[in-house]
This record gives structure tokens, C-alpha cells and sequence, in this order.
């Protein structure tokens, strides 16, 4: 009886927790809710799933407690009733999969249109770079990294030396296709921005890409979602999303690779 | 303290044969960190010292060495089984010289375990492959007197022979 | 004349200390893994403090923070879980549950709980030396783990933790060996394969699997710790480490992932399957009743075992690896649900028209239902990988393995041991402090874990020292963490009380019988309680029924052991493909 009951109210309980949405998707500022329907269909099935199943404990648990004089029934095995539950289990995969998968193969084709932007991290800040009025980010190579050369543009390029660099903020203009050209200097770190449902490793001896559309104008955050050392929990960066005018001026005041990196 | 055997195969086959199962997975995974970092663009070659097929060569003549000894073993020469183990067992630890000779050939030629990845394979691979070669030689002092325990242990040896050859000719030819 | 008995054999030390018997050996793991896991209990509990009240104490700073979070993790994970499983009940329940004397190796089941013992010590070792133990994650991916002070404890700490993993994997091959090999050749008479009980087929698989997936943790960790101690640049690329060009290149980080993975998934089933075995049995045991489909149970348990090989690069949905994996890896990940599901409607149609009795074993097995219910379905939307995306590295992970390893992993632990407390002891436990032990840690972890998956889902990254940095997190969320470590510390304090009840019922305990639970496995038909040594006496047993012959119609009591004949006058039901 009583296992019953606490069986019912942790069921209670964990639902109560969820509907009262104070913990929950942050609201959704990019194109991806694609991501967000695979995740709640997820949800809704195994929260369906977790409901039952423990009612169902609890229901047996009580039903079928000792009593004097009572006795199990012999019931080794049903082949029908095991084929049945392994039906409905396989149909609620891919229920759960299929859409999940479309959606990924999308989430793997980035436009051909998309800005692109470099993503620099490092022990424990982020950086980007932008390409310039060219259009084109420049090579760059981590063995040119220095302290004259944060980012290791290869200067040899010609499509670097107007790529604009921003050490602190990242800058996006609404409703345009961006794609990131992700690395990092020195160790493993995940570039996550929860409200555009953006995260890829950064990783060094690589570039890692993702593409999104910020849909929404307004401040947003990226953190660091792979540990990364002692300041791992503080390696931040402010996002942001305005009108392209706006972003056009912020951009302007940058500073470029040909007025501050030297070899 | 085993109760029931089946007729041929004894606990001691079962444990030997899923051992060399386990190294298989060991070699395989070193094996395939190897192939996969060989696509990375400071691979580099390694120059072969002329040694590792005399190494090599001294490796499969200790495997048919033993090989020989188990024949003999179950003819009931017992004279000539003990002399062949004893050669099959000298011939592995001449192998073994020879690889740590080896490398020291590497090392005069400027090649350490840090120089490049595929000298750092190199090293981990000989290495690997030598303690259990190492391993095998120890257990075996202890352990082999029943003419079962002959067989398993040889068989573990053609085991590590068939590696060898497996290693050797991935490094030879990369 | 007199007689040389088989127990005047050695004093003391061979009997107690460096004895080759299976059960010796299985206390031996036990007391051990459960005292390593009080210590990583301990490391919990002032992780907790940590988060729910930051800057209490003054030790407790970042890199401080993340030396614990790393040794609570691997000496949970390896220490406890994996050596106590395989180890402890493994080493008891073996031979006695097959009718064997002992393992087929003894020498070297002896030899490998010390080579345990030693990579221990050689673990713990990591907190007395300079730099101290390893912060880097208990999954230590490179370049952190293996460029000098990229992380705390980058000295002599990750050496000595590479090191130690190096030696648990000799004891684990050793003891994989051994219960293997037993399984296979040293059933006594009658006890074929499928009459074997669900513990001994889960502990049975997962060994193989530990055969099979130790030796890619192998491979990488000598690799890291050339990477760390030898200047190689086995996974280390060109790296600016605090403004310093560092003289390697060329290496491949992900390729450790890979590595550390391909062991790393399946250890965690290699942890779950003996689990599921164990609570198999108790689940059966105590409804009366034979576990419902016994044949696709054993065939579940080969299929997760088998899939598990192929769904590791799971955990690396955003590695930045070849994006196409992701197509095959979620869907294996996903079709691994399928066993995982038979099994649970299993354990729910045993219950069903069953004679449950709630004693102390019961409950843990009942709540191993439902922590594995939630615990497992908080797989899927990890394996689906594209709700992974927001999803990974969050707290949905780690309530999501908590779940399953921690909390439903430990319930069939638990109630294994209160289970075969009688037969190890002779003696039975303190029923009120078990019920105690259950209601707390059960009530307890769904305190702890169930909010996490909320916290994950609005993105709270996981292994982060403090939420100051978070602008998106609600007011409440302060008062959440300070209820997760009111919950934990409460759970922490009765896994205390379970160990004092342990230590005294084992010394002070009313004396059981033979039998208390009325059970049907042979471990509970030796001549005498405790067990003597070879198990058996004059000869080992014979086996006539599978070992689920609980309430047969027609039958006297409600169970018939497995080593009673069968009569033509009794009815026996059982469908002819299981016997």
C-alpha cells in the first residue's frame, strides 16, 4: 500500500516539477525548432512512458501482495503478449527517430548563402573573427599563433588582411544564415548558445562547423559545455543579434587583421 | 577444484583461448589508433633497421621450434619435445634481445619515442608486443610440466608470432 | 589415526587473507569497493555542498572542485560498481549457483583481487602527491588531461590514475577469465545453459563484455600517458597553451575519444547487466513466481550486450566527428531500447497475479524497476541525435546516469546483498534500519536526479564549479540546488546507516536458516550456512529443474529446488524449450 502511494506521488511529483515550466527550454532565438519538436515528441513519449510504467507498478505492488492463503499463478511465459510489447516499443522508435533523423539531415546541410564566422576559444574566453568586405575568411593556421597573432592568420593570404576580429563580443544580424568555423587553441572546449540550440566542440588540430538562423533581436549567451579546466565555469560570451544596419556599424568599428596583427 | 570437464577441452583452453582474445582486442585497438593517425600530416616514415627481419626470421623459427616440441611430446620422444622447447624458448629470447637492440639502432639514428608519431608506434608497438612475449616466457617457467599446459603455452606463442608478422609487415610497409 | 580435514589446511593467512576460496575472495572485493565507494560518497557529498551553498568552504575551489568530480566519478564507475558486480557478487555467486567447488582458476582469482587492491591504492595515492589527483573529467580527454597544467593534478595525479587504471585492468581480465571459463566448464551435472539463473547469465555476459572492451582503455591510456610523461603526440595537435607554443603536433583528439569510448559504453552495461540478473531474481524470488519469459530475458541480455559494442560514438554527437555517424550511431543507440524494454515489461509481468512479499530485498528490487524505468528512458532523447544537441553536456546527463548506474545499478546491489546477507553470514540483517535504508535512498535520489533533467533541458551545462556565470537561470534555482543537497546528504547519511547495520548484523545478527527466503537457486541448498569450504561436502549437487520452479500447480510448497528430483505425480508447467 504505501509503496503504491509513494510510487504515485513521485509520478505527481516529477509531472508537476515539468508542467510548471519554471524550468524549461529557454525560448527558442534561432531557426532551429526542429530541434526543439524532436526533443519534445522525445519528451511527451518517454514522459507517457514513465507515467504508465510506474502506475502500472504500483497497481501490481498492491494488487498482488501477500495475503494469507493467496498464491502465485505459474506464468513462465506469454510468446504473444512479448511479441505484442515489442511491436509497440519498436513502432514508438521510430516514431521517436524518424522525424529526429529528418531533422539531423537538415541540421547537417548548411545553406550556401550563410555568413561565415569564426569561433576562437581558448582557456577560458571566446573569440571570433569575421571576414571582411572580401567575404572570405582568411587561412589560418595554429602554428602562427602568438600574442601579436591571437587568431595565427596567415598573412600570406590576401583574403585575411581585411577579416575583422572581435575579442570579446559575438555580433549577428537578424535572420541571416550564419555558419560557424569553429577551433580552439589548446584544449577541448563546447561552444553553446541554449537559446539558438547551438553546441559543437571546439577542438584544436580542427575545425568543427554549425550553421543556425538567429531569428529573434535581442542579447543572448554562449558558454563553454566541455570541460576545459579550472575556469571552465566562467568561460563566457555575450551574443548578439540586431538589424543588419546595426550590425553593419558595430562591424565597422572593429578592429581589421591588417591595422593589428604583425607576423 | 573443477567439477565436470568436457572431454577434450579443459578449463585451461578456455582461459588461454579467450586471453587471446583479449590481446587480440589490445593489438587491434593499438592497430587501429595507428591507421588512423597515420592520416594526420606530419606522418613520416621510419627507417626499418635491417635487424627486424632477422628478428623476425628468429621469431618463426622459435614457433616451429615449439611447435616441433609439442609433435614430439605426443609421440612420446620426450627427450627430443624438451629439447625443442628449450631451443623454442632460447630463440624468443634472442627475438626479444634483438628488438631492444633494435632499439637502440633507432636511437643512433636520431629516432626516439617523442621524435615523430611513427617512431612513438614504433617504440609502444615493440613494447606491447614484447611484454607479452616477456609475459608468456616468465609464466611459462613457472607453470608448463604437463604436456597440456606445453600445448597451450605454444599455442599462445603462434599467437604472438602471427602478431608479430601482423605489426612488422604495418610497419614496413607504412 | 587421524584425519587431515580440507579446513585444517593453512592458518590465519591462507584461510582469511591469501585464501584461493570464491567466497573469501568475494568479501574480500566487496569490503573493499565498498569502502573506496563511502570515499567517493564522501567526495559527493562536498560536491553538493559546493553547488548548493558556493564559498562554505574555503578547500573547495575550482580546481579543487574538479579533482573531486574526477574521483568521484572513476572510483564510482570502476572501483565500486565494476569490482563489486563482477568481483564480489560474481566471485560468490558463481560457483555456488552452477554447483561448482570454486572457480576454475583459484590461484589466480586470489591473485587478482590483490592486483585490485593494489591499483587502489595506487589511485589513492593521487591525493597525497604533489599537484594531487587529476581534474580533468573521469572521461580525462585529451589535450587537458596530458598538457602540464592544463588542469589540476597534470603531474603525478594523472599518471598515477592512468596507472592504476592500467593495473585494474590485469585484475579485471584475470577475474573476466576465471568467471567466464567457470560458467562454461564447470557446471555441475544437470545444470545446463538455460537452467542457470539470471544472475549468473547476466554476471556471465557482462564478463565477456569486459573481456572485450577493457583492452581499448587499455591502448588509450598508455597512449595518454605517453602523451603526458614521454613528450608523444599520440592525440595532442598544435596547441598555445597560456601564450606558449608547445612542441608537438599532429595528434588526434578525437581518436582517444574513440578509444576511451568503445570501452566506455559498453563498461556501463558491463556494470547494468549483472544489475538486471540480480534483480531478476529477486524480482521472482520473492512474488513466487518464475521470472515471466526466461528465454527472451537471456536473449535480451546477449542483444544488449552485443549492440552495446556499437553505439559508442554516442557520447560524441558533437565531437566535431564525421557528421554522418550520427545517422548510424543514433539509430543503434535507439534499437538497444528494444531489450531494454522487453526486459522491464518482463520484471512487470512477473509482479503480475504474483504473491509479493515486501521484505527489505523486495523493495530494492521493486525500486530497481522503477529507477531503471527512468533511468533508461532518459536514454532516448540522448540517443536521438539531434535532441541531443542541446541536450549534451547538461545535467539532463547527468540525472540521465545517475539514474541508471548510480541509483538503479545500487538498488539491485543493495538488495542483492540484504539478500544474500543469511547465506554469507548466517545471520539475518536488521529489518527496520534495511526498510529505513530503502525508503530514504529510494525517495531520496528521485529528489536528487529527477529535477537535473529540468536544469538540463534550460541548458545548465554539466562540471561547472558555480551558475554564476548563467543569465538564463530562474530565481528558484537557487533554492533547487540547496533542496538537491538537503537529499543528498540525507541519502549519504543512510547509506551510513546501511554499513552500520551491515557490520553488526554480520557480527551480532539473529542466526537465519538455511533457506529464510524459500528460494529455488542451489546457493541456498549447501549442507551448512555459511557455506564450507567447497561448497558442496561429500558431492556436489545434482540439477533436475531450471531455477525458477516457484508456486508449481500441484505442488506442495510454492518453490521446488533446482536439485529435487522431478515425479512423474507431480504436474510440472513448464513449456518444454526452457527445461
Amino acid at each position: 500500500m504505501a509503496f503504491s502511494i509513494v510510487l504515485i506521488l513521485i509520478v505527481l511529483g516529477a509531472v508537476a516539477l515539468t508542467i510548471s515550466g519554471i524550468w524549461w527550454f529557454t525560448p527558442l532565438a534561432s531557426n532551429w525548432n526542429d530541434i526543439d519538436s524532436a526533443l519534445l515528441i522525445t519528451l511527451v513519449v518517454i514522459g507517457i512512458a514513465f507515467v504508465v510504467l510506474n502506475l502500472v507498478l504500483a497497481y501490481v505492488v498492491l494488487r498482488y501482495r501477500h495475503r494469507e492463503h493467496n498464491r502465485a499463478q505459474f506464468l513462465p511465459d506469454n510468446p504473444k503478449i512479448e511479441k505484442i510489447l515489442i511491436g509497440i516499443t519498436a513502432l514508438g522508435i521510430v516514431i521517436l527517430l524518424a522525424p529526429g533523423l529528418f531533422a539531423y539531415s537538415r541540421f547537417i546541410s548548411p545553406p550556401r548563402d550563410a555568413l561565415t564566422i569564426e569561433v576562437l576559444g581558448e582557456q577560458w574566453r571566446w573569440s571570433y573573427r569575421y571576414p571582411g568586405p572580401d567575404g572570405k575568411l582568411g587561412r589560418a593556421n595554429p602554428k602562427l599563433i602568438s600574442p601579436k597573432n591571437p587568431f595565427g592568420v596567415d598573412l600570406n593570404d590576401p583574403a585575411a588582411l581585411d577579416d575583422i576580429l572581435s575579442y570579446t563580443e559575438l555580433h549577428l544580424p537578424v535572420g541571416r544564415p550564419v555558419l560557424l568555423h569553429i577551433r580552439s587553441k589548446d584544449v577541448i572546449h563546447s561552444f553553446f548558445i541554449p537559446s539558438f540550440r547551438v553546441k559543437m566542440d571546439a577542438v584544436p588540430g580542427m575545425v568543427t562547423h554549425y550553421w543556425f538562423i538567429p531569428t529573434v533581436i535581442g542579447r543572448f549567451q554562449a558558454v563553454c559545455a566541455e570541460l576545459c579546466g579550472i575556469g571552465h565555469h566562467r568561460m563566457q560570451s555575450p551574443v548578439i543579434v540586431e538589424r543588419v544596419e546595426d550590425f553593419q556599424q558595430w562591424l565597422a568599428k572593429q578592429p581589421t587583421v591588417a591595422a593589428t596583427v604583425k607576423p | 577444484m573443477t567439477t565436470n570437464h568436457r572431454d577434450s577441452i579443459t578449463p585451461g583452453h578456455i582461459g588461454v583461448w579467450l586471453f587471446l582474445a583479449v590481446a587480440t582486442m589490445v593489438f587491434a585497438a593499438l592497430v587501429s589508433a595507428y591507421i588512423v593517425r597515420m592520416g594526420s600530416t606530419d606522418w613520416h616514415s621510419l627507417p626499418k633497421p635491417g635487424l627486424l627481419w632477422v628478428n623476425t626470421a628468429i621469431l618463426l623459427l622459435s614457433s616451429a621450434a615449439l611447435q616441433w616440441a609439442t609433435l614430439a611430446q605426443r609421440q612420446g620422444a620426450h627427450r627430443s619435445a624438451r629439447l625443442s622447447f628449450i631451443a623454442g624458448a632460447v630463440l624468443s629470447a634472442l627475438f626479444l634481445l634483438g628488438q631492444i637492440w633494435a632499439w637502440a639502432v633507432l636511437h643512433k639514428l636520431g629516432y626516439f619515442l617523442n621524435t615523430n608519431p611513427s617512431s612513438s608506434f614504433f617504440y609502444l608497438l615493440t613494447a606491447v608486443h614484447g611484454v607479452h612475449l616477456l609475459g608468456g616466457l616468465l609464466v611459462a617457467a613457472w607453470t608448463v610440466r604437463t604436456r597440456e599446459r606445453l600445448q597451450l603455452f605454444v599455442t599462445y606463442w603462434h599467437f604472438l608470432t602471427v602478431v608479430w608478422v601482423v605489426l612488422f609487415g604495418l610497419i614496413v610497409l607504412t | 589415526m587421524s584425519e587431515k580435514t580440507h579446513k585444517e589446511h593453512g592458518g590465519f593467512w591462507t584461510k582469511y587473507i591469501f585464501s584461493q576460496d570464491h567466497k573469501v575472495i568475494a568479501i574480500q572485493y566487496t569490503i573493499t569497493a565498498l569502502l573506496i565507494g563511502l570515499f567517493g560518497l564522501v567526495l559527493s557529498w562536498l560536491l553538493r555542498l559546493q553547488l548548493g551553498f558556493p564559498g562554505s568552504f574555503q578547500f573547495i575551489n575550482p580546481g579543487s572542485y574538479y579533482q573531486m568530480l574526477t574521483q568521484h566519478g572513476m572510483i564510482m564507475i570502476v572501483y565500486l560498481l565494476t569490482a563489486i558486480l563482477l568481483g564480489g557478487f560474481g566471485n560468490y555467486l558463481i560457483p555456488l549457483m552452477i554447483g561448482a567447488r570454486d572457480m576454475a582458476f583459484p590461484f589466480l582469482n586470489m591473485l587478482s583481487y590483490w592486483v585490485y587492491l593494489l591499483s587502489v591504492i595506487v589511485l589513492m595515492a593521487a591525493f597525497l602527491v604533489p599537484g594531487g589527483p587529476t581534474g580533468a573529467g573521469w572521461t580525462l580527454y585529451p589535450p587537458l588531461s596530458a598538457l602540464p597544467n592544463a588542469a589540476p593534478g597534470s603531474g603525478w595525479g594523472i599518471k598515477l590514475m592512468l596507472v592504476s587504471l592500467v593495473i585494474f585492468i590485469a585484475a579485471a581480465t584475470m577475474g573476466g577469465l576465471n568467471y567466464v571459463t567457470t560458467v562454461l566448464q564447470c557446471r555441475t551435472k544437470g545444470m545446463t545453459l538455460m537452467r542457470m539463473p539470471l544472475s549468473v547469465w547476466g554476471i556471465f555476459i557482462a564478463s565477456v563484455m569486459a573481456l572485450f572492451a577493457f583492452p581499448a582503455l587499455f591502448a588509450g591510456g598508455v597512449m595518454l600517458l605517453f602523451d603526458n610523461l614521454l613528450g608523444t603526440s599520440f592525440f595532442i595537435p598544435s596547441v598555445t597553451l597560456f601564450g606558449q607554443q608547445l612542441p608537438r603536433e599532429g595528434g588526434n583528439p578525437l581518436l582517444f575519444q574513440h578509444l576511451f569510448w568503445y570501452f566506455g559504453h559498453p563498461e556501463v552495461y558491463v556494470v547494468i547487466l549483472p544489475a538486471m540478473g540480480i534483480a531478476s531474481d529477486l524480482i521472482s524470488t520473492h512474488s513466487r513466481k518464475p521470472i515471466f519469459g526466461y528465454k527472451a530475458m537471456v536473449i535480451a541480455m546477449a542483444a544488449i550486450a552485443f549492440i552495446g559494442f556499437i553505439v559508442w560514438a554516442h557520447h560524441m554527437f558533437v565531437s566535431g566527428m564525421n557528421p554522418y555517424f550520427g545517422f548510424f550511431f543514433a539509430v543503434s543507440t535507439l534499437i538497444i531500447a528494444i531489450p531494454s524494454a522487453v526486459k522491464v515489461y518482463n520484471w512487470l509481468l512477473t509482479l503480475w497475479r504474483g504473491n509479493i512479499r515486501l521484505n527489505v530485498p523486495m523493495l530494492f528490487g521493486i525500486g530497481w524497476i522503477s529507477t531503471f524505468i527512468i533511468g533508461g528512458l532518459t536514454g532516448l532523447p540522448l540517443g536521438n541525435v539531434i535532441a541531443d544537441v542541446p541536450l549534451h553536456d547538461t545535467y539532463f546527463v547527468v540525472g540521465h546516469f545517475h539514474l541508471v548506474m548510480g541509483v538503479a545499478a545500487l538498488m539491485a546491489i543493495f538488495g542483492g546483498i540484504y539478500h544474500w546477507f543469511p547465506k554469507v553470514t548466517g545471520r539475518m540483517f536488521n529489518e527496520t534500519l534495511g526498510k529505513l535504508h530503502f525508503w530514504v535512498t529510494f525517495v531520496g535520489a528521485y529528489a536528487i536526479f529527477f529535477p537535473m533533467f529540468l536544469l538540463g533541458i534550460l541548458g545548465v551545462p554539466r562540471r561547472y564549479f558555480d551558475f554564476n556565470v548563467l543569465q538564463y537561470l530562474p530565481p528558484q534555482t537557487n533554492a533547487l540546488n540547496i533542496a538537491i543537497t538537503v537529499a543528498a546528504l540525507t541519502v549519504g547519511a543512510a547509506q551510513l546507516i546501511f554499513l552500520g547495520n551491515l557490520i553488526w548484523s554480520a557480527l551480532k545478527g539473529k542466526r537465519a536458516e538455511a533457506n529464510p527466503w524459500g528460494a529455488t537457486t542451489l546457493e541456498w541448498q549447501t549442507p551448512t550456512t555459511p557455506p564450507p569450504h567447497g561448497n558442496w561436502g561429500a558431492e556436489t549437487p545434482t540439477v533436475y529443474r531450471w531455477a525458477y520452479d516457484y508456486s508449481v500447480p500441484g505442488a506442495e510448497r510454492d518453490f521446488i529446488p533446482q536439485n529435487v528430483p522431478t515425479e512423474p505425480s507431480v504436474p510440472v508447467g513448464v513449456p518444454s524449450t526452457v527445461r
